[in-house]
């Protein structure tokens, strides 16, 4: 493979958008489709092969197609799907790791500059704002999660309000039972609907009975995957 | 000096991305890529591994199972440039054989960046 097009492919990754690998498994040649080019080993492609690849770009995973007398193998590789985490706090520096570990995209909010700090969350995209002014900015879409940790309603309940406005495919709320009650509270009257309200998990995680911040983090990301794959289990 | 496990991971374990990285770095690299399978295989198509010219590796094809062998083979890729396509199946005759426990089959394309 060219270099050319690894760096393509890891660009795409990292913006966002959805790739198609294509590879002839007899030639060896090799093609890349995005949503706003196609490139590849050389100009002699044939259309048949550019309209399936393109076509590929809306389904994960991979296939074979006969183009001419070559098969090829389509990859789709689509954008890791995504944690927006709110409040730089304890749990969150167990989650935020572990999150980038099993190959989820992490963004941190947090205003507080002392928690949201460079040492405590080394390399990691931080965003100083708050959640009000920073989450429009996410395009919150289906392969995104919203996690709201602060225990501090002025940062968490724009987070989480932005979130119910969403298509995010999970939302969560650190908090005790008396906490989300109230909660559930604000935002009726702020004109949430239940059905809106009800998506928000909280207390937050799969109830595994751990009490430590890394132990309460397992749980966060264990639910978060069940929400992913096995939305009904909910 | 912080301890290694503490340090945070700057980024989404991607082994594509680790592989741009290892070029970057001037190692020579090869990706191994699952494309096809049949019966009961562990990675599904599309998982990659990348080894660089000295056999260090990260990703998987398998359980664990072929990827000693698909490092090896790498090793002729690198050298040669000429990409190779592996196939492993099931195998118990001789436990120290190169198969996939689970009873499937697999093949693996293997190719150097350039």
């Amino acid at each position: 493979m060219k270099r050319e097009l690894l760096e393509t492919l890891v660009a795409a990754r990292e913006h966002r958008e959805p790739v198609v690998l294509a590879r002839g498994l007899a030639s060896g040649r090799q093609f890349i489709a995005t949503l706003r080019e196609f490139a590849g080993d050389d100009d002699d492609v044939d259309p048949a092969l550019r309209d399936a690849a393109r076509a590929a770009l809306d389904c994960e995973g991979a296939r074979s197609v006969t183009v001419g007398a070559e098969a090829w193998l389509l990859q789709t590789l689509v954008e890791p799907a995504r944690i927006v985490v709110v409040g730089a706090v304890h749990i969150a520096q167990a989650l935020v790791p572990m999150a980038l570990r099993t190959g989820y995209a992490v963004v941190l909010i947090d205003p507080r500059t002392a928690f949201a700090s460079e040492e405590r969350f080394p390399g990691i995209r931080i965003d100083h704002r708050w959640p009000g002014e920073a989450m429009p900015d996410l395009a919150l879409d289906p392969q995104t999660a919203v996690v709201a940790l602060s225990h501090d309603p002025k940062i968490d309940d724009p987070a989480l309000e932005a979130a119910m406005d969403s298509d995010a495919f999970y939302i969560g709320a650190l908090g005790s039972r008396g906490n989300q009650a109230k909660r559930r509270e604000r935002y009726a009257a702020r004109g949430y609907t239940d059905a809106q309200i009800d998506r928000i998990h909280g207390p937050i995680g799969l109830p595994l009975g751990g009490r430590s911040p890394a132990e309460i983090a397992v749980a966060t990301l264990a639910e978060i995957i069940q929400a992913r794959y096995r939305p009904r289990d909910q | 000096m912080t301890d290694p496990a503490l340090i945070t991971p700057r980024r989404p374990a991607d082994v594509l991305s680790l592989a741009l990285d290892w070029v970057y770095a001037g190692r020579k690299v090869a990706i191994a890529t699952v494309v096809e399978t049949s019966g009961s295989s562990p990675r599904p198509v599309g998982s990659n591994l990348v080894v660089d010219g000295d056999g260090n590796f990260e990703g998987s094809v398998s359980g664990g199972c072929v990827e000693s062998a698909v490092v090896g083979a790498a090793q002729d890729v690198i050298a040669s440039g000429a990409p190779a396509l592996l196939e492993f199946g099931y195998s118990d005759a001789d436990a120290w054989a190169v198969g996939l426990a689970c009873g499937g089959r697999i093949h693996v394309y293997l190719e150097r960046i350039e």
